[in-house]
């Protein structure tokens, strides 16, 4: 993997450092206000209410999820 | 078969009274939720979104469970929409989790995603099995239960573990029958028994059930409610197979509380011996 390369659900991404992840949701082509959706950031949560500010460093590992059919 | 006790619990025999017509059971209760159908759905191996959405008007269930996996931008359909218009309530679970630490992150991200404070919370030792990994799972449901979520743990057929979980605060326990998808129903009767009689909060038969039969058993050993997930999803006709669980938990509840008779092991003739002809002269 090259330097500072972003992953967004383990694949590398075009979101750079000092982005945040209102860009990430918007590369998959959803808002902010997306329903059913979370974020995990290098195993941590960010709430939702941080999504537009929250800016990304280099080597961040973005995991976004939503509802599956499952259980 | 040896004897199996199936109890009949405080309430239920005055409660049937006013059922014996096949009207509904009374409401089930967990974490201060009333819930009107004791048989809780898995959304999981519908080969349609159509199909799940009529399964579960079929079954009658207000509580479906969904997992939370990677966005995949492609996909077709909401599986939130279905669920929102078919009224149900979301039980987000953490399948998959193979430590309390993954557990734990999952289900707070199902809690950011579905505000929700349920979560189905599932340890799993190993792949092969899906079998709970109790030390991990008691982590987590320890945890969990900290953090304020309603906790209901996917656990084994063991009543002093489900003893432990409930200690912790779970707000049911949720024990196996058989393991995950193999449809080989209740293996052990006897410890589901048990485990009922162990603690107080409500049980929830999950894993293992292949058929309505497995359902209905389950109610009649004390069971509180049964979760069916592949049972339905999988059966050839995943609509018909929703409609025959609500049936059987129905009808397991009507027989548990009808309070059935001892098993023996010679027959008891029903019919009497008085007034019997004597033809041999």
């Amino acid at each position: 993997m090259g330097g500072g390369v972003i992953t967004v659900n383990g694949e590398h991404s075009g979101v750079q450092a000092g982005e945040t992840l209102r860009d990430v949701l918007a590369g998959l082509g959803l808002e902010p206000s997306a329903r059913g959706v979370a974020i995990a950031v290098d195993g941590e949560i960010v709430p939702r209410r941080e999504w537009t500010a929250y800016e990304l460093g280099e080597h961040a590992r973005v995991e976004v999820l939503t509802a599956m059919q499952g259980g | 078969m040896e004897t199996i006790e199936t109890h009949a619990r405080d309430g239920d025999a005055a409660a049937a009274g006013a059922h014996t017509r096949g009207e509904a059971g009374p409401a089930l209760t967990i974490a201060g939720r009333e819930l009107r159908s004791r048989l809780l759905l898995g959304s999981g191996g519908f080969p349609s979104l159509q199909l799940l959405s009529e399964a579960i008007a079929a079954s009658g269930s207000e509580l479906v469970t969904v997992a939370l996996r990677r966005v995949d931008p492609g996909a077709r359909g909401s599986l939130i929409d279905v669920l929102a218009q078919a009224g149900v309530e979301l039980l987000p679970n953490t399948a998959g989790c193979m430590t309390a630490r993954d557990a734990v992150l999952t289900a707070k991200l199902a809690r950011d995603a579905f505000q929700t404070d349920w979560i189905k919370l599932e340890v799993i030792g190993d792949e092969d099995t899906l079998l709970p990994d109790a030390p991990e799972l008691l982590r987590a449901a320890e945890e969990l239960v900290d953090e304020g979520f309603v906790v209901l743990p996917y656990t084994t057929d063991d009543p002093v573990l489900a003893r432990r979980l409930e200690a912790i605060g779970c707000a049911a326990v949720m024990p196996l029958g058989s393991p995950i998808g193999s449809g080989m129903g209740i293996r052990n009767p006897h410890n589901i028994a048990l485990l009922r009689e162990a603690v107080s909060v409500p049980v929830v038969l999950d894993a293992g059930v292949g058929t309505a039969s497995d359902a209905a058993l389950a109610i009649e050993l004390g069971c509180d409610a049964v979760m069916a997930a592949s049972a339905v999803a999988r059966a050839a006709d995943p609509v018909r197979m929703a409609a025959a669980m609500a049936a059987a938990v129905h009808a397991g509840w009507l027989a548990r509380t009808a309070g059935r008779i001892p098993r023996r092991t010679h027959a008891t003739a029903s019919t009497p011996t008085e007034g019997l002809a004597d033809f041999a002269g």
